[in-house]
């Protein structure tokens, strides 16, 4: 793991932000382009817009997923159990604001809960029907979560492997308990049949549009956090734990107190990717919280190159582009692509795509 | 105990699954001395540190350092209350630069959020620097760790000991694997460093010893054998049982 560098040289920064910012710019446009007449040669496609906002908010995870693995040696096979809590949370304000306009029409109960016979709105639907608290609840649980059981398992000195064990139960038994009628969260069909959000239908370009602008503009945000962190000493901090953490620990640091920090941060910009995911794509169910979405997470940074924050970013992109295309061209293909691809990024490209360019930059 | 005891070992064990990796142990160490331990294998050399930086907690004896029982802190509590530790194998931070190495070990708040609001203002850049300077690497400071020979590995440990400004070095196996110059220069750091703080080295190598010029001990199956210089170590006959045979 050692491989992987900190600081980058002066130079290749400074291209490295321009690329980055030309990036950015690139993405921003595609709403507008959105906009010309069908007609036009520049004109991009609904699906295009949608499906871009929708891989933004993947590289928030991706971020998210790096920060914790690639600087600080935390292996969480979970993290999709934060960006799932984090759309619930989106969710149940989407529910909320249907309100009448639901299928039995009743005045505060989604249909679930009139089909299943609630006789009123169980205490932890209360505040959801506002954004802000139904936002903050979208980074709170979330970051609460990681708060407990990072605590529980760093306390413990639990590493490596068993982390990674342990992280992926816990999102195993997130989704047997969402998938159970009883919890109040829509069991197996979860919550969908959203109308609006902050005043704007769903369905037209303008909440398209915004909900793109808003996850760019998290992704960023994201984004300038993790540098803040990884350059600064806590990032050094973070890269001599994932190297040798008893080191660190004889050093007087309490290592236990700075991967709870990490990880409770990571946890945080988890849930804000899955709070701009879930009305960008209409739909949260358990399903979200299978294992298998946590570790298809997991090789969009090895396949970009962890421990850089551009390598999240890029295989957060890359890998996806490859699942749309491959899944529409050759369905059946598609795990043993992704099985292929982790085994393959693994032996002959250790440092991940980022690795490719950033060994010429070096030199 | 006297007042410039700074470090009390008494009546110390610890055992493992029935074996008794220290027996009984008790070592003072004054404040400002140098130390060399000396044992054959499995003598409980490490066992020993491991007690002292709260790696093992002993099964029966007092561990205090000054006035404080060390068996009740963890590693960072006890690094932070001075006492630094070089391990037996280089483990310096290979990703890192030598200045960054230093920058990490030197003394400063600990917590994440003081971690990520550090700036390196002049005072602390002035101390990395005499250090560099001191181990013999200011040339070497913006290379990776990655790249130092196995001397230079070692250097950067102890001056990453010194950035922590601890009064007790505890220094396991400095000179293992090094050419004759470099264990020179390494007793030489050893001796100059000695004085202001006590220094603990556990070691092999007598010749090495020798030049550290300091009280020996003697350490066999958990206890303590011998003390005294190592000409009257070198000359009692139960040291020279244990290391010859009969």
């Amino acid at each position: 793991m050692s491989a992987t560098t900190a600081t980058l040289p002066a130079q290749p920064r400074v291209t490295l932000r321009l690329v980055l910012w030309g990036a950015v710019l690139v993405l921003a446009l595609i709403p507008l382009l959105n906009q010309l007449p069908e007609t036009s040669a520049l004109h991009v496609g609904d699906f295009i817009v949608s499906i871009t906002g929708k891989w933004i908010t993947y590289a928030i995870l991706a971020l998210a997923i790096d920060l914790a693995w690639g600087y600080t040696g935390i292996l969480s096979l979970g993290h999709g159990a934060f960006f799932a809590l984090g759309g619930y949370a989106m969710g149940m304000h989407l529910m909320r604001l249907i309100g009448p306009r639901g299928a039995y029409g009743h005045p505060t109960l989604p249909d679930f809960m009139v089909f299943l016979g609630y006789p009123e709105l169980p205490w932890y639907w209360l505040g959801f029907d506002m954004f802000p608290y139904a936002f903050f609840m979208a980074l709170f649980i979330p970051g609460l979560l990681a708060l407990i059981v990072g605590y529980l398992a760093f306390r413990s000195r639990i590493t490596g492997v068993y982390l990674s064990i342990l992280t992926q139960a816990l999102t195993y038994a997130l989704m047997l308990a969402f998938f159970r009628n009883d919890m109040g969260f829509g069991g197996n069909n979860g919550f969908t049949d959203f109308k609006e959000l902050l005043g704007m239908a769903l369905t037209t370009p303008l909440a398209r549009a915004v909900l793109f602008y808003a996850s760019l503009v998290a992704l960023v945000g994201s984004y300038w956090i993790c540098t803040r962190i990884s350059v600064s000493k806590l990032g050094r901090v973070l890269v001599a734990i994932r190297d040798a953490e008893s080191r660190v620990r004889f050093l007087g640091y309490s290592t236990t107190q700075v991967k709870l920090f990490v990880f409770v941060i990571s946890a945080v910009l988890a849930g804000l990717a899955g709070a701009l995911y879930v009305p960008q794509v209409g739909i949260i169910n358990p399903g979200e919280f299978s294992p298998g979405n946590s570790i298809e997470a997991v090789i969009w940074v090895a396949v970009g190159g962890r421990g850089t924050l551009v390598g999240a970013v890029v295989g957060a992109f890359s890998v996806n582009a490859l699942k749309t295309w491959l899944t529409t061209a050759a369905p059946d293909l598609w795990l043993f692509a992704l099985g292929g691809l982790f085994v393959a990024v693994t032996l002959f490209l250790p440092r991940g795509l980022v690795g490719l360019f950033s060994r010429k930059v070096e030199k | 105990m006297t007042s410039h005891t700074i470090l009390y070992l008494d009546d110390v064990s610890v055992v493992f699954d029935g074996f008794r990796a220290l027996n009984n142990l008790s070592l003072f160490v004054d404040q400002g001395e140098l130390r060399a331990i000396i044992g054959p294998n499995g003598a409980g050399k490490t066992t020993m540190m491991d007690v002292i930086t709260g790696k093992t907690r002993p099964s029966a004896g007092t561990v205090k350092f000054r006035d404080t029982d060390l068996t009740l802190l963890d590693e960072a509590a006890i690094a932070t209350m001075g006492i630094g530790r070089k391990f037996q194998k280089p483990t310096v931070f290979d990703a890192l630069t030598v200045f960054e190495n230093l920058e990490l070990a030197l003394k400063a708040p600990r917590g994440p959020l003081a971690c990520l609001r550090w700036t390196l203002a002049g005072e602390a850049r002035s101390r990395i620097e005499k250090t560099l300077e001191e181990i013999g690497l200011t040339a070497r400071a913006q290379d990776r760790a990655a790249i130092l020979s196995h001397g230079q590995r070692q250097w950067l440990e102890i001056g990453m000991l010194l950035m922590q400004d601890p009064e007790l070095l505890l220094v396991d196996e400095p000179v293992a694997g090094m050419t004759d110059q470099e264990t020179e220069h390494t007793a030489a750091l050893l001796r100059r460093i000695a004085g202001t703080r006590s220094v603990v080295v556990v070691e092999h190598d007598l010749e090495f010893v020798r030049a550290l010029d300091c009280k020996v001990t003697v350490l066999c199956e958990g206890s303590v054998l011998s003390e005294g210089t190592i000409d009257q170590v070198q000359n009692d006959p139960k040291v020279v049982e244990v290391y010859l045979g009969r």
